[in-house]
């Protein structure tokens, strides 16, 4: 199978998935994912069966890395909790509290509402990147954002 | 559009710093050995010339006659799709190329990787290395140094398919009749470098 060489995906892709991690898991620790997510691309990269949807399958591993993030801030925030020092929550925005509740949203939900909503797309386009179906994928940002409103009611 | 839309809309998107994340990227690749294909282009006199380097040595050189995106797939396909732009791997050849170029190397020290040569070309090849800086061999005596006094068509082929242009001399091989014969980069690339190198008397 014909694999494009990895600069190229990096080339066409890097500045899109750093506004999807931007918007996922805070500014602070975008960078550190999208490297993260090359990483482990390039890692499997030469064993990929699939190559009809390249730009998806990053996206996927994206939000796996953004996921990894949001754990691993929850931890911290828990371990926090016990005096230990926090470092500075991902979104130094205004609009801290949103955000917040966006990092606990599943990561389903999480991705699809950032595509809706940051990126302005339509379902059929936030299916293809994320390699669901469109009728999923509006359901993703519906469950999503009834879950944002729940949280932002308390 | 309802409150909590518009807020998830505003959100500021710091600019990727992609100089960063290239370095962070090539150093972590290289680091976990998944760095199969670094390449890099820089400036000469023959015009702008694409680097190719493994972790075995120089794979490959590029004239800019052929797109770079051709190159890179053919890379791809025949070594690995692991291949990412990274200059400071490419550091040595290109200072070795410079130093040609300047009149102060006469001959290349870089290792080279001859996984794009097959068969018996790599013989034809091999024999090509050893035509030294400033002299000029035949087809057909390449061909009978690489063991097949015969096989000068198929040394010709193999010249012409050079992937390593410039550091294996492919263009130190001339016509035995005083013609220059053919050359991958143009008959003009191959002018200069016998200029250079003195095989031919500078013009003008």
């Amino acid at each position: 199978m014909r694999l494009p060489p990895f600069q190229t995906l990096i080339d066409a892709h890097a500045s899109e998935l750093h506004r999807f991690l931007s918007a996922t898991v805070g500014p602070t620790e975008a960078d550190d994912c999208l490297q993260e997510t090359f990483i482990s691309a390039l890692r499997a990269y030469p064993r990929l069966r699939d190559a009809s949807n390249l730009r998806a399958w990053l996206y996927t591993i994206a939000q796996r890395k953004a996921t990894d993030a949001a754990r691993r801030w929850k931890r911290q925030r828990a371990e926090g909790f016990d005096g230990i020092d926090l470092p500075v929550p991902a979104h130094d925005v205004a609009d801290e509290s949103l955000w917040l509740a966006v990092r606990g949203l599943p990561p389903k939900q999480r991705a699809a509402v950032v595509h809706r909503f940051v990126f302005d797309l339509a379902f059929r386009e936030i299916g293809q990147r994320m390699a669901i179906t469109e009728e999923a994928a509006r359901q993703n940002v519906h469950a999503g954002i009834r879950r944002l409103r729940l949280e932002m009611d308390r | 559009m309802k409150e909590i839309e518009r807020r998830l809309a505003a959100v500021p998107v710091p600019p990727l710093d992609v100089e960063r994340l290239g370095a962070g990227l090539r150093e972590r690749a290289t680091r976990d050995g998944l760095l199969d294909v670094a390449y890099a282009t820089a400036d000469s006199p023959l015009g702008p010339l694409t680097v190719f380097v493994t972790p075995t040595g120089l794979l490959r050189i590029r004239y800019q006659d052929e797109p770079l995106e051709a190159t890179l797939q053919k890379t791809a396909d025949r070594v690995s799709p692991r291949i990412l732009e990274a200059p400071e791997r490419t550091d040595v050849v290109r200072r070795e190329l410079e130093e040609y170029f300047a009149g102060r190397r006469r001959s290349f020290d870089v290792p080279l990787d001859w996984r794009l040569v097959r068969g018996f070309a790599i013989d034809v090849l091999r024999a090509t290395s050893r035509v030294p800086f400033g002299a000029v061999t035949t087809y057909g005596a390449v061909a009978t140094e690489a063991g097949s006094p015969r096989a000068y068509r198929a040394a010709g082929n193999a010249l012409g398919s050079n992937p390593i242009p410039i550091v294996v001399p492919c263009h130190r091989v001339v016509h035995s009749g005083g013609g220059l014969g053919g050359y991958t980069g143009g008959i003009a690339r191959k002018e200069y470098l016998l200029t250079l190198e003195g095989s031919i008397p500078a013009q003008g």
